[in-house]
């Protein structure tokens, strides 16, 4: 592509991801309603998706107030850094055999940095709002990301081996005999549980748990800013659906249909998945969620690696 | 074109690193730090390490640093942190450091003076890293892993009475439990 095409597609891209993020939040309260037996909103438009208008509508409209006991620029600062963290994020995904912003060949590493640095937004929140609640929230946050990180890189170290390159086109290139998710399940699974656990969504938001913490890290939060870490938190959603996509399930590829299409119906079905994840597991304890972590996570995903190594090894051999 | 990005980023990292030193507010500096450590990240991209840029974002500003705040969250500073902070930033403090520095800056000008690198615009990618680490330097590889692994050992040392303490709690809650079922049982 052009430089002035990647320009366009950039902010279409944004434009499309922030969109994309806001009608999420009502598709997945209708979807979590027709799982649960409910009706969700429903009123507003057709389906109700004007409900996210009037949300949003909602949300702005909303007094933008910071608290006198909180740290003033970095209380503002904290949730521009997950939106701005996690859009970076989607330059390297390859959505088509050429569209995507940029192929590097460090790919996979920077969307790896990109999530590890939303963690700041997450940890400054808490530390700025001058809140037990939030503190504590960023706290339990700070020790979830960073350990669920660690496995998160470990587990993708098998696609690396396998396809011989951190390029994502490559990955996905590699994927055209057999779709990774086969031979690399293992790495998929640790990758599925980390992603979760590293969008702090539900079953594992225990940096926000309500029941415990009030709101956690975003206690003192409130109008465009309390949205902004909304749309992190989607946005990180979308981002992992799309990397394990094209890490697991062979991104573009697919027969009959263009390669976009197919792209977005595997994202589509992940994002589902997620959200059924979310009304079907309970939240585990914190101490549960990081023995998880340590105890099984991290050697499943060194276990892989070894099998993985010694399988490639042999192969080539 | 790339040569004024690699200005601009040096120039972002000195700033930042100035002003991470000179922050009375513990917090503050720390951003500061965070932002030096991915203008160096530019710096490396720039130079044809794109391997270096990823790992100082990933290891560097997304891993050490998220450590350093989480420390600072648990010491609970407050304002008198940053009043004993600002009382140790006074400027007779500086003078020596800031002479020695001086004299470096000098020493630099002058050898850049002699050899002028330009950017060779040479990139190297991850695969070539990896044949350089695991081949003539892997004896280094092995060292450095070893002295991660005394690390490790030396950490579980240190929290092992914590771990100890959880068990003991773990094993009278039990021993409770079986107090009541023994009292439930007539």
């Amino acid at each position: 592509m052009s430089d002035l095409n990647t320009i366009i597609f950039g902010l279409v891209l944004i434009g499309g991801a922030v969109g994309g993020a806001a009608v999420l939040t009502w598709f997945e309260r209708r979807l979590l309603g027709i799982w649960q037996d409910r009706l969700g909103p429903n009123r507003l438009g057709p389906f109700g998706i004007l409900q996210v208008l009037a949300d949003m509508l909602k949300l702005l409209s909303k007094d933008d107030w910071v608290p006198p006991f909180a740290d003033k620029v970095v209380f503002v600062f904290a949730p521009t850094a997950i939106v701005v963290a996690m859009l970076l994020g989607f330059a390297v995904v390859p959505f088509s055999p050429d569209l995507m912003i940029i192929d590097i060949n460090i790919g996979l590493l920077f969307f790896l940095g990109m999530t590890s640095l939303a963690v700041y937004s997450v940890l400054l929140g808490g530390l700025a709002s001058n809140n037990k609640y939030a503190l504590l929230g960023g706290l339990r946050s700070a020790a979830q990301m960073v350990s669920y990180e660690v496995f998160m890189g470990l587990s993708l170290m098998g696609v690396v081996m396998l396809s011989g390159s951190f390029s994502l086109r490559d990955i996905v290139e590699a994927q055209s005999d057999m779709w990774f998710f086969i031979p690399q399940f293992l790495g998929l699974y640790v990758f599925l549980i980390a992603g979760i656990a590293e969008s702090h969504r539900l079953p594992f938001d225990l940096p926000e748990a309500e029941h415990e913490l009030t709101a956690g890290f975003h206690t003192e939060y409130g109008g465009m800013k309390f949205a902004m870490f909304m749309l992190g938190e989607y946005l990180g959603l979308m981002l992992i659906s799309c990397m394990i996509v094209t890490l697991f399930f062979g991104g573009w590829l697919g027969p009959w249909l263009p390669p976009v299409v197919w792209f977005f119906l595997k994202v589509f079905i992940v994002i589902c998945f997620f959200i059924l994840l979310r009304c079907a597991i309970p939240r585990p304890r914190y101490d549960q969620l990081m023995s998880l972590g340590w105890k099984y996570m991290l050697p499943l995903a060194l276990l892989n690696l070894l099998v993985t190594g010694a399988i490639a090894l042999s192969m080539e051999g | 074109m790339m040569e004024s990005l690699f200005y601009l980023a040096s120039f972002i990292a000195l700033v930042a690193t100035v002003l991470a030193l000179s922050r009375a507010n513990a917090t503050h500096a720390l951003i500061y730090l965070i932002v030096s450590l991915l203008a160096v990240a530019v710096i490396f991209f720039l130079l044809g390490a794109p391997f270096a840029a990823a790992l100082e974002v990933l290891i560097y500003a997304g891993a050490i640093m998220v450590l350093f705040i989480f420390v600072i969250m648990m010491l609970n500073l407050g304002d008198s942190g940053v009043a004993k902070e600002r009382q140790w930033l006074s400027p007779r403090y500086w003078i020596v450091p800031g002479l020695l520095a001086a004299i470096l800056f000098g020493e630099m000008l002058v050898a850049l003076q002699h050899h002028s690198a330009a950017l060779s615009g040479k990139m190297i990618s991850p695969k070539a890293v990896a044949l350089e680490l695991f081949g003539p330097y892997v004896l280094a590889v092995e060292i450095a892993s070893m002295l991660l692994l005394a690390g490790l050992v030396g950490a579980y040392h240190l929290g092992r009475r914590f771990l100890a303490r959880t068990e003991m709690e773990e094993e009278l809650q039990e021993e409770l439990k079986e107090q009541e079922q023994q009292r439930a049982q007539p």
